[in-house]
């Protein structure tokens, strides 16, 4: 058996709700084994695309795609839990629904948090709900890996060591992560893929060094503003004289212009404040589009 | 082998990982045969991509420094160390001596630094890049 090359495959997948579309016409195609932070502003539809990605909620447009028994976990903003059940209880749910459960993952995870497996779910506090729902999620073993948030209410030192669990399983089994959270520094990392989320549509979708090096920042005179007008400029700030620009330059850069590399950070928050520029993919993020229209 | 990744140093993830390997093999810390951590031990301890670990992995078996063992690990198949730069060796202790002339003469620690750097780079100018440590 050949190992499936895509982990998920989303093709102009929309979902409306009663006040209007909070995600529409999104496209992408995520690489199997790939580790993928999911970034954008809150309500840009991060939620609701991973909820669809898990078979929670229902597309109202498009489609998506996944291979054939690939096993995916998925990790809520909630953390839905029961809470009348102890730790021990949770962990035996898991190994009754899944049959490839593994208890010594799920074990490892618990194994540092300051919390009996003996206490009551209810009882946990927010850091501590997140331990137990991923050490269900990593039980699981699963081919993919969903995470809303992950590490919202941990402390660095849980976060730290959580990311590591879940990294470790992904170095081992070739597990694809697709993870969105609001603190690209945490990302920058762990990732080595993103999916930029904004107003609904993707802006940004692709191998991480790739889109980077795509794209540089500009720094110079207000008077050298005259050459920007022929490049993809996806943000341009002026400060006194100064100019600071990030653009997807085609060819050399001229004097007196600097350029250099921008950070992910830059490249996200460039892409989130102006909006001018078209959307990049890279070709391993591009999806075929001929679907029917309609629907 | 305990990799350090400094995440604001500018340096590429992979970058930092192939530059302490090569420190180690420098020092004799590491030596031919020595396995190097799995890229699950390294990925568990620091928390960083593990395609980031491989590519560090790949770039020094490039560089004939480390190889594969299917199903074992990666081992290192040769030392970086050299006599000439071992702790009792004349060219160490030659520049022992100047760094306590420096001392004496009032520079302070990063004022050496950066003498040394400097000499060094102009020493070695247009040499490229042999230690495969620049970016490209």
């Amino acid at each position: 058996m050949t190992e499936p090359r895509t982990a998920l495959t989303v093709t102009r997948l929309g979902k409306r709700y009663r006040r209007g579309w909070a995600l529409r016409d999104c496209s992408f195609a995520l690489p199997a084994g790939r580790i993928c932070a999911l970034v954008g502003p809150n309500g840009a539809g991060k939620s609701t695309l991973l909820a669809m990605a898990a078979n929670l909620l229902t597309p109202s447009a498009g489609t998506l795609e996944r291979p054939d028994g690939q096993r995916v976990a998925f990790v809520a903003q909630d953390r839905p839990l029961y809470p009348g059940f102890t730790v021990a209880e949770s962990l035996r749910l898991g190994r009754e629904l899944n049959p490839s459960w593994d208890q010594a993952a799920a074990e490892q995870v618990l194994a540092a948090g300051d919390f009996p497996t003996s206490a009551r779910i209810g009882s946990l506090s927010g850091g501590q709900r997140t331990r137990v729902a991923l050490a269900l999620a990593l039980g699981k073993r699963p081919d993919l890996l969903l995470l809303d948030e992950p590490m919202a209410e941990l402390d660095p030192l849980a976060r730290r060591e959580l990311m590591g669990h879940l990294l470790g399983q992904a170095a081992e089994y070739g597990t694809t992560v697709l993870m969105s959270s609001h603190v690209i520094a945490e990302l920058s990392e762990a990732c080595d893929f993103l999916v930029l989320v904004a107003d609904g549509a993707v802006r940004l979708a692709g191998d991480i060094e790739e889109l980077l090096a795509a794209h540089q920042v500009l720094v110079g005179p207000g008077e050298a503003a005259e050459w920007l007008a022929g490049q993809v400029v996806v943000e341009r700030r002026e400060a006194g004289r100064q100019l600071t620009s990030l653009v997807r330059a085609a060819g050399p850069v001229p004097p007196p212009w600097q350029a250099g590399p921008p950070s992910l950070e830059e490249l996200v928050l460039g892409h989130l404040r102006g909006q001018g520029a078209p959307a990049l993919l890279t070709d391993e993020a591009r999806v075929n589009e001929m679907v029917e229209v309609g629907g | 082998m305990d990799y350090r990744i400094d995440r604001h140093s500018g340096i590429a993830t992979y970058l930092q990982i192939v530059q302490q390997t090569k420190h180690a093999l420098r020092l004799g810390l590491l030596l031919p045969g020595d396995k190097l951590p799995t890229a699950k031990e390294v990925v568990a301890a620091t928390a960083i991509n593990p395609n980031t670990v491989l590519k560090a992995y790949r770039e020094l078996e490039r560089e004939g420094l480390v190889a594969p063992r299917p199903g074992l690990g990666t081992f290192v198949l040769r030392s970086l160390a050299r006599e000439e730069g071992a702790a009792d060796s004349p060219l160490r202790a030659e520049l022992a001596r100047w760094a306590a002339r420096a001392r004496r003469a009032g520079l302070g620690r990063e004022d050496v630094a950066a003498l040394v750097a400097s000499v060094v780079e102009q020493e070695f100018a247009g040499d490229g890049g042999t230690g495969g440590e620049n970016d490209d």
